[in-house]
């Protein structure tokens, strides 16, 4: 177990800085712009040169790339061009709420998928598994952000029952602190986390329903079956026990799902998350803050799927007992 | 005599399948009558119907693409099991009626330990408390002979042998006390050695609590030594009868004879023990039994009325009437048994 | 919307009905043919496929106004679906159904153009790893193995932003190189196992090209998971362009992809909410067609149940 857990987290890490290799290449490029032939915005010369002395962009290019790895091992992301304050400060603000968001609909996403799942493989071909089967596709099929739109439209502007976007009422609540405040950070979370929940919520019934299926043909079921055990007890202890297992390798690809939802699920909702700092400094074309977005996103794929890797060694007795 | 404790009548089990072969009788039409304490042997090649018939008896055929057809009948201690409810299926289902299956590899729950398993069934229908429930499973694996059951009743499937499994498989069968059990095929997936293991904890066991055991095999010398009579099936039918001493010493059916002659010998070397074929050709698909008698492509003393007209069962009792049943036209004609096969 | 535009929308849905039709006709007599069809939403979602194309392509026909025009900007915006507007018109005072014809072409087209362009690179470096195996095999599934642990969003996001203003071409060709991963990992299996058989040593020792002996087996028998796979990542590149656009880092704005609808259509959402619904409605029919016949192929083209 600790031989193969040493050898994932060396992957890992090589993937990772790979994944920063490859941020610094695209900064590198980026920042060779904007003295040149930026069309649109002239920039000054003595502005551009500044900004070549800043970022170093005269020193040769290894002794750049050593530079900005060590940077990076030292939690310094650079500095924000727009916003004029270390990248990291910026990301330390923003990654609190894009993980609650991306949690709360995980939640909701694997809580309301589960269900669907396991509803719709017990009444496998009927009404309730057609209807629900369909549905399920037309709102995973849906951009993220539209269906945060028509909900944004039906609950919030014509129903009043959320509030249009944000993170909390800044008036009633300055700070957070409070239980009333708390509730209201929550109610001001319930859309953009569920417009995100559902899409995931689709998927995972989908892949649910198919696992459940494959599981119920098993001959452990039919042992299960004549040994007079309700047919409640065979599906939702013998049967999903087993099916559950796929579902951890599921979790791993939820993670890039999640984090590209909230991207988009952010600017809809004007929540302060890594995702809407992403795009807004996308627009003004402020690069450190851009790639620290991506660095952060891929490291967290990666975390997720070594999440699940362990996960699905604990769930599984036949590797658990394997591994020790 | 007593009245039969399972009583199987005109049994049709059906599947349809989708892919446009049509119909498949797998069981077409099969009775027989299994007596408190006795042992039934079910016999016949691979694809003959033996799973499904068994499987029929506590309904858990897949329902699509199975059925069992209107007009089939089985009867437990007098009462109808295909017109039962499912609560009342339930409380007979590993209670009364207990099953072991061929594959002791898939048929253990993976994700359970053993001790949870054999628990569950003592939980569910005899309400005893956890700790009681463990307490039993403990008792059950030490009666079906595995050593330090105490630590084993926290194990894993995967974590034990092909034929440690199957003494799981029985320990949770019998753990209610069932008054009939079906083992079907018990020791085919396993090695000679552990098989004639397997065989004689199933002897010792029937002894012991007194139930009645249909056992079927594909191997007449499993039947043998272990049961009072035996039922030969063929292509979905019950094609010969009879209480075993009288079948080996006169096997009337030409398939029977075949499956005689194909029972390994003991004192034969290892190796041609494997499989000896005694009747040339196969099974035919399930979607697809040739008219007349369903054998007769297959038979040595096959004439024109075999191909044509299926035979009905034929009473060829010496003792009691209907002791001894067969499905096959040379009774109305034994002369031909007797001339050269084939002519 | 005059008479002949509403004949001419009617005549398409006939069109791609027959052509549904047709296509039953032709491999319902096959055993793959036949498990495509039996999925009850296959027949459903090739029609929807086959609507939207064939609007498509005849936009001209059944469209009463050009994509860009701008009716009567102070009079014809935020207009109500009518007779005359079907789906009513923009915050622009553009008929929101014409664009959408015209969007589909863009959408469509930037969906079908990307997934070739991913399932061409994903063969050819499948293929290459496959071939050569060692060190180039190593470095390129390597490559693979970042690819996927980088979001493609945000993979899209650095990269698009290197433009002011990202042309169609480089906008499809990015999309497209971002998602070719998973293909590549399918056929580099494929022909390290095809390598395997004996037919190829045959071949070899009566001195035929080993790459050329490759190649004909292993398309055949990559060509099941790779077609599945294309049919979803279709539907997932449409999603990629219409959030792309959406941010407005996609398709350049007077042109009407589907993802700038829903954008043009946003800040007025509360007073017209048709200009951003009808766009979004399509792209979700549409993705769920390609969902379905995703679906539909996968249970057809799998040669396990070939023998079932
Ligand atoms: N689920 C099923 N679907 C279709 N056909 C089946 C199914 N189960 C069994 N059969 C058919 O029933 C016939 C008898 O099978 P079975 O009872 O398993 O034979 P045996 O146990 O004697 O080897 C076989 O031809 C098989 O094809
Ligand atoms: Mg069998």
């Amino acid at each position: 177990m600790a031989a193969w857990l040493v050898r994932r987290l060396a992957a890992s890490i090589a993937i990772v800085w790979a994944v920063v290799t490859l941020t610094f290449v695209i900064v590198h490029l980026a920042h060779g712009s904007p003295c040149g032939q930026s069309d649109g915005r002239p920039v000054a010369p003595e502005t551009c040169a500044a900004l070549i002395r800043r970022f170093g962009l005269d020193r040769p290019i290894g002794i750049q790339y050593v530079k900005y790895l060590g940077a990076l091992l030292r939690g310094d992301l650079g500095e924000s061009l727009a916003l004029h304050r270390p990248v990291a400060d910026a990301l330390a603000e923003a990654l609190p709420n894009t993980f609650t968001l991306t949690l709360t609909a995980l939640v909701i996403d694997f809580a309301l998928g589960l269900a669907l799942g396991v509803y719709q493989a017990a009444r496998e071909r009927r009404f309730g598994d057609i209807a629900l089967g369909n549905a399920a596709l037309f709102v995973n099929s849906m951009p993220t952000f539209w269906l945060g739109l028509v909900l944004l439209l039906l609950l919030a502007q014509w129903l009043r029952l959320f509030p249009v976007g944000g993170l909390r009422d800044l008036v009633l609540c300055p700070r957070m602190d409070s239980l009333p405040c708390l509730a209201d950070f929550a109610w001001h979370l319930t859309l953009p986390a569920l417009t995100l929940g559902l899409v995931g919520a689709a998927g995972t019934a989908r892949y649910q329903r198919a696992a459940l299926l494959e599981v119920v043909r098993q001959d452990f079921v039919r042992t299960a079956r004549a040994k007079g055990l309700p047919e409640r007890r065979v599906l939702l202890v013998h049967a999903l026990r087993n099916a559950l297992l796929p579902l951890v390798t599921l979790f791993g690809l939820t993670f890039p799902f999640l984090l590209t939802g909230a991207v988009l699920v952010e600017t809809v909702f004007a929540w302060p998350g890594m995702g809407r700092l992403a795009v807004t400094a996308i627009l003004q074309r402020d690069y450190p803050v851009v790639t620290a977005a991506a660095l952060i996103a891929s490291v967290m794929v990666v975390l997720g799927n070594l999440l699940a890797d362990v996960l699905y060694g604990v769930a599984d007795p036949r590797i658990r007992v394997r591994a020790t | 005599m007593t009245e039969p404790l399972l009583r199987v009548r005109d049994l049709k089990t059906y599947f349809v399948t989708e892919h446009g072969s049509g119909t498949a009788r797998a069981v077409d039409g099969v009775s027989f009558d299994l007596y408190p304490g006795e042992t039934l042997g079910l016999v016949g090649e691979s694809g003959c119907g033996k799973t499904v018939t068994s499987l029929s008896v506590l309904r858990l055929i897949p329902e699509p693409p199975g059925h069992i057809r209107p007009g089939s009948f089985i009867e437990f201690a007098g009462r109808n099991l295909l017109t039962l409810a499912p609560r009342e299926l339930r409380a007979i289902r590993g209670n009364q009626i207990a099953m072991i299956f061929q594959e002791p590899m898939t048929s253990l729950n993976p994700v359970f330990t053993v001790g949870d398993q054999i628990a569950e069934a003592a939980i569910v229908h005899q309400r005893l408390s956890r700790r009681a429930a463990r307490a039993r499973a403990i008792e059950m694996l030490k009666l079906v002979g595995i050593p330090d059951p105490a630590q084993r009743v926290d194990h894993y499937p995967h974590q034990m042998s092909g034929g440690m499994r199957q003494r799981v498989m029985i320990a949770m069968a019998l753990v209610c006390h069932p008054k009939v059990l079906i083992a079907d095929e018990p020791t085919t997936a396993l090695d000679v050695t552990i098989q004639a293991q397997i065989l004689e904890l199933l002897e010792r066991l029937q002894a012991e609590l007194g139930m009645a055991v249909m056992l079927i095999t594909h191997d007449l010398g499993v039947v043998a030594g272990s049961a009072d009579r035996v039922v030969v099936m063929y292509a979905g039918q019950v094609v010969e009868q009879a209480p075993t001493p009288d079948l080996f010493a006169r096997p009337l059916h030409p398939y029977t004879v075949g499956l005689l002659a194909s029972v390994p010998r003991l004192d034969a070397p290892s190796r041609a023990r494997a499989r000896l074929h005694g009747i040339p050709g196969q099974v035919p698909a399930a979607s697809d039994w040739p008219g007349g008698c369903r054998f007769h492509p297959r038979c040595p003393y096959a004439w024109d009325r075999c191909r044509e007209e299926e035979p009905p069962l034929l009473d060829a009792s010496t003792g009691e009437p209907g002791s001894h049943t067969v499905r096959c036209w040379l009774l109305t004609e034994p002369q031909r048994r007797t001339g050269r096969p084939g002519s | 919307m005059s008479v002949w535009n509403w004949l001419a929308v009617g005549g398409a849905a006939v069109l791609a009905l027959v052509a549904v039709a047709e296509i039953r006709r032709r491999t319902g007599t096959g055993s793959s043919g036949r498990r495509f069809f039996r999925h009850p939403s296959a027949a459903p979602a090739l029609f929807v496929l086959a609507f939207f194309v064939t609007v498509a392509l005849a936009a001209p026909l059944v469209t009463p106004y050009r994509p860009y025009v701008q009716i009567d900007i102070t009079r014809l915006a935020n207009h109500a679906p009518s007779t005359q507007f079907p789906l009513g018109t923009d915050p622009f005072g553009r008929d929101v159904w014409s664009r959408l014809v015209y969007g589909a072409r863009i959408s469509l087209g930037i969906g079908a153009l990307a997934m070739l362009v991913a399932v061409t690179t994903g063969v050819v470096v499948g293929g290459v790893a496959g071939y050569f195996r060692r060190w180039v095999d190593a470095t390129l599934m390597r490559l693979v193995d970042v690819g996927l642990a980088m979001p493609r969003v945000f993979m899209l996001l650095m990269v698009v932003a290197l433009w002011d203003h990202v042309p169609l071409t480089v906008l499809v060709l990015l999309i497209g190189l971002t998602g070719w991963f998973g293909t590549s990992r399918l056929v580099r299996a494929e022909v390290l196992s095809v390598r395997e058989r004996e037919f190829v040593a045959a071949a070899r020792a009566l001195g035929a090209e080993p790459a050329r002996v490759i190649l004909r087996h292993v398309l055949p028998n990559a060509a099941a998971p790779i077609i599945v796979s294309a049919a979803l990542g279709i539907g997932n590149v449409m999603l990629l362009e219409a959030g792309l656009s959406f941010l407005g880092l996609g398709v350049p704005s007077p042109a009407p992809s589907w993802g700038n609808m829903i954008a043009d259509g946003w800040p007025k959402m509360a007073v017209a909410w048709w200009a951003s619904t009808f766009p979004g409605l399509a792209i979700s029919l549409v993705v769920m067609a390609l969902n379905a016949v995703g679906d539909a192929l996968r249970d057809a083209l799998d040669p396990r149940k070939e023998t079932a």
